[in-house]
């Protein structure tokens, strides 16, 4: 087990925005994160990172027989332990070069292979070649989500948080996107996807977690939940009269 | 108008516009990474002032090594103004962090007239900073061309670090979006600890540069010039470096060219003129020259 969550409350202000989450994800998977705008989605993958703080439950991060407690853990150290997030609505620095995001992902790092890793973005985006010296804040919504999952990739995590890579995007993007996130798994990334569109992600995802409420309410096998009714009726806009045989 | 006159208002209106910018430049470094306007800038001059007075004219060190050693004291005291007054209070809303710096700003002057006792003190650099050189008609004095490079010198390595540097870069990012700066693994404090230093540096700086050319020092010193640096800030758009040295340099000008151009009789509304102009410019342009619409970060 890569993560595990277990027994998460988080509140947001006055409100209880997550209540006994708990989900675990293997290394090696992508695992999608499912549910309805609101349903805590979001707030799950900002306490796993750290910026939001739990009142209750724990949050743990094995990595070659080691064990981090990510909730006793300053954000910077969840990066440094390889958990990067690429944050719902893109959020590139859309004032700095689309070279000084990507710089700015490896913050951390004092390899010397930074570099090596920029020129690696390029040839899997090679958008970001072309508007390497251009603002950020330029670049077309699409372009943007690519910087975003460079950016978060040129830390080198082990655990990459995505949340809704496909919003906002047309669909033939969408699709090059989900093609890059099975890339980035099968180099060795494992994958935490939140996505509003349930069909798309139970496509490329091992797992799945449906989110209701701040509470998951199913998961299980990808295919399996792609065939669930209760799942199709809620999320996928299939109604029960043409699922039935 | 001779040749030589209009040098010699172009040399006055770099001198001042170069002590408005090094001023400036912290303002907007500090707005644009905390979202905070920090009267208390101000008071850093004072500061580097006095502290330039004790180096220089007490200890008798050597300009290069006085001036190093009151950027560092300036820095210092900038990071720690932030600490203790600042860093308690992040995330409250703007106007508590307003209301601290005019706190901050009087507890200073008090201080230094508690301390340093409140009569002006003279200021006197040594002779060869103060000797008058001819240049194509128009008299300046050394001072004054050392603080005209030097503040070039110090505004083209604050450009390096901000654009090349990697804590330069994450201080951008930072000031641009702190949740996504952290989620890169940059320290948000240390960012904005960053600002305040480099600002405090330019500020100190500008103290002894001021304290030269004025001849004397008191513990009120900075809050006018302080104001009138503020008012370059916003001028240029408060959070553009490039905006406040901008600003700077257009309000040295224009302080010397109404001071140059009007009957020596009106030359004490020079400040009524500097915040008129500010009143108008930002009739015109509300955000100021170079600065992006106005976001209220909630």
């Amino acid at each position: 087990m890569l993560l595990s969550l277990e027994q998460l409350d988080v509140w947001r202000g006055a409100s209880h925005v997550l209540h006994g989450v708990s989900l675990e994800v293997e290394e090696g998977e992508i695992v999608a994160l499912l549910g309805a705008n609101g349903a805590g989605k979001t707030t799950t993958l900002l306490t796993i990172s750290g910026l939001l703080r739990p009142r209750a439950g724990r949050a743990r991060l094995r990595l070659e027989g080691r064990e981090l407690d990510l909730l006793r853990l300053p954000v910077s150290e969840i990066v440094a332990a390889g958990v990067a997030h690429c944050p719902e609505g893109r959020q590139v620095f859309g004032g700095l070069s689309v070279n000084e995001n990507l710089r700015m992902g490896a913050f951390l790092r004092r390899d010397g292979e930074v570099a090596r890793d920029m020129e690696e973005m390029r040839r899997l985006f090679p958008i970001l070649r072309e508007r390497a010296h251009g603002l950020a804040g330029q670049l077309s919504g699409g372009e943007q989500m690519m910087l975003a999952i460079a950016r978060a990739l040129m830390s080198r995590p082990r655990l990459l948080l995505l949340d809704e890579p496909s919003l906002g995007l047309a669909p033939q993007m969408v699709e090059g996107i989900f093609d890059i996130i099975e890339e980035i798994r099968d180099r060795g990334t494992t994958v935490l996807l939140v996505e509003q569109n349930a069909a798309t992600a139970l496509e490329i995802a091992d797992r799945a977690y449906v989110m209701e409420q701040g509470r998951v309410s199913l998961s299980g096998p990808a295919e399996r939940l792609a065939a669930d009714r209760r799942l199709q009726e809620a999320y996928l806009g299939i109604t029960p009269a043409e699922s039935e045989p | 108008m001779s040749g030589g006159y209009l040098l010699q208002q172009v040399l006055n209106g770099l001198v001042l516009g170069s002590f408005y910018a090094l001023v400036a430049v912290g303002f907007s470094m500090i707005y644009g990474i905390v979202r905070l306007i920090n009267f208390a800038h101000g008071d850093v001059v004072m500061v580097g002032a006095f502290a330039a007075f004790g180096i220089l004219l007490v200890y008798g060190l050597p300009l290069w090594a006085a001036v190093l050693a009151v950027m560092t004291l300036g820095a210092i005291l900038a990071m720690l103004i932030d600490l203790v007054a600042f860093r308690p209070q992040r995330g409250a809303p703007q106007v508590n962090g307003f209301i601290t710096s005019l706190g901050v700003s009087i507890l200073m002057q008090n201080l230094g007239i508690l301390l340093l006792s409140g009569q002006p003190r003279p200021f006197n650099l040594p002779g060869w900073l103060r000797s008058n050189l001819e240049l194509a008609g128009a008299r300046v004095t050394v001072l004054e061309l050392v603080t005209i490079v030097v503040t070039l010198l110090v505004l083209l390595g604050l450009t390096l670090f901000v654009r090349g540097t990697r804590l330069g870069i994450a201080m951008r990012a930072t000031a641009e979006n702190p949740a996504a700066a952290q989620l890169m693994g940059i320290k948000v404090n240390r960012a904005i600890a960053t600002a305040f230093a480099l600002g405090g540096a330019l500020a100190a700086l500008a103290g002894l540069l001021w304290a030269g050319r004025a001849g004397q020092i008191h513990p009120l010193m900075g809050f006018v010039p302080g104001l009138k640096a503020f008012v370059a800030a916003v001028i240029g758009g408060v959070g553009s470096l490039v905006g406040a040295v901008l600003g700077g340099y257009l309000l040295g000008f224009a302080e010397v060219l109404f001071v140059g151009l009007l009957p020596p009789a009106y030359g004490s509304y020079r400040d009524a003129f500097v915040f008129g102009l500010l009143i108008l410019i930002l009739l015109i342009l509300p955000n100021g020259l170079l600065g992006r619409a106005a976001e209220e970060r909630a």
